[in-house]
């Protein structure tokens, strides 16, 4: 009867009451309160994965990107502990030279790829902006798209990227627990929270056309405070620059190489992430990487994923041949782009190997 | 029907367009122009992947077809220009569909750029065709510029919401001189078929197509929609009225 319960509802509209009079229910809460609800609550997972899907389709149709980074430094000064390329590491440093950069560019265009990521650690002498710069300069002659993953730059530093060709820019944040950030980061640059935060803006503001933020799953004890505040910085990215187009990934942490303990995300909790991140980011690029294995990767496909690495190499070249042993991480997808595509196809999707037209 | 309508000094049977964005394969193209009777296939410049050999657009495309070139990925007027030259290069065409988008949140277009770029690209001797947010006077300004046609969302893009922007758009289908194509929000053969019988001379359909689970079937069923509203149109459609009105009128008896 209802009158069993009659109480328990009373108790439970007091408490809503009491909730929504201490947050701000002006500003789109509703939104808020529904993100951390989809991630600490049992839900459905059938029916975000169909909505989803629906989502990703009518935005992205039938279509997935396919690119690949090139690893072109592992110089870091860094401490982070969860990091395979960390400063407190002692592996063999490497940084290809210019006529590397070359042969491992023309290995990964024979392959068919028309847009590559290049990544560098953080080390300002070994990797210095007028290396990156030249290595752009040699990209560009192949790429339709030049994405850099490297440190955080200053906004006119940016801006000579830009000029330069590139036509996006990743930056994970890897947690937004800012405390947290601090203890796993024991020294280097990377320390200065804020300047890491900021510089996707500092990047829109020298002109990319594509930003990709994201945490790195699996440090935090916690994942869905960095999950909210990954979509909540992407909302706030659309409704700031929305010119820009954003893109956020989800890569999960190995544990094999973190000095800290992790707290790996179920694969049903990640999927989950991705839907839900599709759910309050009905347009975003969501980008998986060869982290993931190939039954994760398979399974997503349509399911909101948009972007693919393929081919990846986490050791410093790779591409043409295996010059070093340390690796960022480990590979977990390592097949080619050819049985990456015919999956795609088999799907009834259709690999795109450019976002980007250079004008 | 009229066998055929004029747009940009082309004479055209079909008054569908398709894009071919978000197709889940290329290889259903022929197919799809087979089918469907479609003349005209807009392709994205930022789709055709000049570098690499994989997945090219162009060469599903068979040889009768009219490109369209659309400037997608264009934030401002100049950076649809040098996409529009680069287009009209890959493909040797100079139909150019003029979509300017600054907000990757709605994906509506910027009228005042594409205004801009329509006077830039009809300079240069393109045949333009600007898509924007349904407006009379930014059409008439369009047409001023040398527009061929006028081509206003009917929902924003990807929703298959129908036409929605109605009121906006009638208008210009009664003042503007060149064809209007209704773009964007055509979900069903429902759609298309009102698009025709409001009086647009053409549709361009995308999404609902290439998303379906059949798209060469869809392609034929919004094919077939476009000639029902169009023949409907042309014979002049009844209007709707608010009360019941019998066949045979009561008042017969009084003459």
């Amino acid at each position: 009867m209802f009158s069993d319960i009659i109480g328990f509802e009373t108790k439970q509209f007091k408490r809503i009451k009491k909730i929504i009079n201490d947050i701000d229910i002006s500003y789109n809460e509703t939104d808020r309160l529904q993100i951390v609800k989809f991630l600490n609550f049992d839900v459905d997972i059938e029916k975000l994965a169909l909505r989803s899907k629906e989502l990703t389709d009518y935005f992205f149709g039938k279509t997935i990107l396919l690119y690949t980074p090139l690893y072109i430094s592992n110089y870091c000064i860094n401490g982070c502990l969860y990091c395979g390329f960390s400063a407190l590491n002692k592996i063999k440093r490497k940084k290809l030279s210019l006529n590397d950069v070359k042969k491992e560019i023309i290995s990964i265009k024979e392959k068919g790829f028309d847009t590559i990521l290049i990544l560098t650690g953080e080390d300002r002498r070994n990797s210095s902006l007028e290396y990156i710069l030249k290595v752009i300069e040699i990209a560009k002659k192949y790429f339709s798209e030049i994405l850099i993953e490297i440190y955080p730059l200053e906004e006119y530093e940016y801006r000579k990227l830009v000029n330069n060709g590139i036509t996006g820019v990743t930056l994970y944040q890897e947690t937004y627990d800012k405390k947290f950030y601090d203890r796993i980061h024991k020294f280097g640059p990377k320390k200065n929270f804020n300047y890491r935060l900021d510089a996707v803006e500092r990047a829109i503001n020298a002109g990319v056309k594509e930003v990709n933020i994201g945490p790195l799953l699996g440090l935090n004890k916690n994942y869905d405070f960095d999950v909210y505040m990954t979509v909540i910085h992407g909302q706030y990215i659309q409704n700031n620059y929305p010119e820009v187009e954003l893109a956020i990934s989800y890569p999960r942490i190995q544990s094999s190489v973190s000095k800290i303990k992790t707290y790996p995300v179920k694969d049903i909790d990640f999927a989950k992430i991705i839907f839900i991140t599709r759910l309050f980011l009905n347009r975003v690029g969501i980008n998986i990487s060869t982290r993931e294995p190939q039954y994760m990767r398979d399974n997503l496909i349509g399911l909101g994923i948009t972007k693919m690495s393929a081919e990846a190499k986490t050791t410093v070249g790779g591409h043409a041949k295996n010059f070093y042993d340390a690796k960022q991480f480990e590979i977990n997808d390592n097949r080619n782009l050819v049985d990456i595509i015919k999956v795609l196809k088999l799907k009834n999707y259709r690999p795109e190997f450019t976002n980007w037209v250079k004008i | 029907m009229n066998k055929y309508f004029e747009i940009a000094g082309k004479k055209l049977k079909s008054r569908l367009f398709i894009g071919t964005g978000k197709l889940p394969t290329y290889k259903i193209i022929p197919n799809i122009v087979k089918q469907s009777g479609v003349q005209v296939l807009t392709v994205a410049v930022r789709r055709i992947n000049p570098k690499t050999k994989i997945e090219n657009v162009l060469d599903y495309i068979p040889k009768d077809i009219i490109i369209m070139v659309n400037t997608s990925g264009a934030r401002n007027a100049n950076e649809a220009v040098r996409i529009a030259e680069i287009g009209a290069e890959l493909t040797n065409s100079n139909w150019i569909k003029i979509e300017i988008e600054a907000d990757t949140r709605y994906l509506v277009p910027d009228n005042e750029e594409t205004v801009k770029a329509t006077k830039e690209l009809v300079r240069k001797g393109f045949k333009v065709f600007p898509y924007i947010t349904p407006d009379l006077i930014t059409a008439k300004k369009l047409v001023d510029a040398g527009a061929v046609s006028v081509m206003p969302l009917g929902s924003f893009i990807g929703t298959n919401k129908g036409i929605t922007a109605r009121s906006l758009i009638e208008p210009m289908i009664k003042e503007i001189n060149v064809p209007i194509i209704i773009d964007a929000g055509i979900g069903r053969p429902s759609h298309a078929a009102d698009a025709m019988e409001m009086g647009a001379q053409a549709v361009l359909v995308n999404t609902s197509i290439a998303i379906s689970k059949d798209p060469v079937k869809m392609s034929v069923a919004m094919s077939k929609a476009v000639i029902a509203g169009r023949i409907a149109y042309e014979i002049g459609i009844l209007k709707e009225k608010e009360f019941a009105m019998p066949s045979s009128p009561l008042t017969n008896f009084l003459r």
